[in-house]
């Protein structure tokens, strides 16, 4: 058995580091609600601009656009967004893996948002071109619209076919989702189920339809990656308080289990010491 | 006929205006636009100008710099990429941006031309309503 200042040290060990936990948490919590309420800002711009796409595709039935049918290149951009910050469960490994599963190293160009995540794809072969990983401290809708811009001109200039973004998508406060999600070229099928076309409100376009798709696409890829930023953050955060909560209440455990342990060994110690006395008081008399 | 129209603008991280307008002054990629209620359907792309919500004969400006914007005949929604009340505009960094694009007009960089010209409109018109 471990002897009693052996055990004492660990649980004090133990139980700083449950308070470093407990703190995190408390941390964590208090950003979540921040970071829930400016995703949730960010809701009635994301769902009017989604509704202008569909009407615009469905008034105009164009599918010959160039953001809508994917050009030559087989090679993919990735944007994946990931945490600066570890101590937040599978949070940053999740996105790593899901990008694992579905696109080749070879045929992959990662845009790293993120710290963590850039760490472990590069462990895993992938080609990165850029880190923006100093925006995920406070994003603002500036680094989406130039995240954006960057990828959307290897887009146009044919390095790339497809976009993607792999962010977290944050459900609720306990269930955060990992997403692989398909920006360009637009798929029209999946928008064309959306839409309602009311044919009583034709609508007119200047500059004209074609044109106004060219400029409002970027906006609408834009808006999502910054949507997908603010929920990235709400979902880290989630994750981390989540993980930090285990995390104290392992120690709580741990140090029940130790104080168990320190007492039977202090009482065993006891003990033995008046084993001791009474045999050597026997052996005097 | 109506003579108000639900106006709603709408930014990327809030909802900037919302209320019945009476006129409204906006400046598209075709040029300056003035709208009255029951205009024609129309989606128009923004161009940096100056945003005048007229409403009860009180007339409100803002900056509203990149975006778009559908009218139907009684909602008209502006999504706003770029949007500032005066009173959010700081003017001494739109002074320093201006000379900033001034210079790099001056250099005369080729490629950098459009966004030089549209980073000084953009620090002109902010400039013009902090005035």
């Amino acid at each position: 058995m471990a002897s009693m200042r052996d055990i004492k040290r660990r649980k004090e060990s133990v139980a700083s580091t449950g308070q470093i936990t407990k703190a995190m948490k408390l941390v964590s919590t208090v950003k979540l609600q921040k970071a829930k309420a400016r995703a949730e800002g960010n809701k009635p711009y994301f769902t009017m601009l989604y509704d202008t796409i569909c009407s615009v595709l469905g008034r105009t039935g164009t599918i010959d656009h160039r953001y809508l049918k994917a050009n030559d290149s087989t090679r993919k951009a990735v944007i994946a967004i990931t945490s600066n910050r570890g101590l937040a469960g599978g949070y940053n490994n999740n996105i790593v893996k899901e990008i694992v599963a579905q696109c080749d190293p070879k045929e992959t160009d990662i845009y790293a948002v993120g710290k963590k995540g850039l760490e472990g794809l590069l462990r895993k072969g992938y080609n990165i071109v850029e880190d923006y990983s100093e925006v995920m401290n406070d994003p603002l809708y500036g680094d989406a619209i130039h995240i954006g811009k960057n990828v959307l001109a290897s887009y146009e200039n044919g390095e790339v076919g497809e976009i993607y973004l792999a962010y977290t998508s944050f459900k609720n406060t306990v269930v955060q989702e990992p997403k692989l999600m398909k920006l360009l070229p637009i798929d029209v099928e999946e928008i064309m189920q959306d839409v309602e076309i009311d044919v009583l409100t034709p609508m007119n376009y200047e500059p004209e339809a074609d044109e106004a798709l060219d400029m409002i696409i970027p906006k609408y890829m834009n808006n999502i990656i910054f949507g997908a930023f603010v929920e990235a953050v709400a979902s880290e955060n989630g994750a981390r308080m989540q993980a930090m909560d285990s995390a104290t209440k392992n120690a709580e455990d741990m140090i029940a289990d130790l104080s168990l342990k320190y007492n039977r060994a202090r009482q065993g110690a006891i003990t033995q010491e008046l084993t001791e006395i009474i045999a050597g008081a026997d052996a005097i008399s | 006929m109506a003579d108000s129209m639900k106006l709603k603008v709408v930014a990327p991280e809030r909802i900037f205006y919302e209320g019945d307008v009476s006129f409204l002054e906006f400046t598209t990629t075709e040029g300056d636009m003035g709208i009255y209620p029951n205009h024609i359907p129309l989606t128009a792309i923004i161009a940096p100008g100056v945003l005048r919500i007229h409403e009860a004969g009180e007339v409100k400006e803002a900056a509203l710099l990149s975006g778009f914007i559908q009218i139907l005949q009684e909602e008209v929604t502006v999504l706003a990429e770029s949007v500032e009340w005066p009173d959010e505009i700081d003017a001494n960094r739109a002074k320093e941006a201006e000379i900033r694009a001034r210079r790099r007009i001056e250099e005369g960089s080729g490629v950098d031309m459009n966004r030089a010209e549209l980073a000084l409109k953009r620090a002109l018109i902010r400039q013009s309503l902090t005035r």
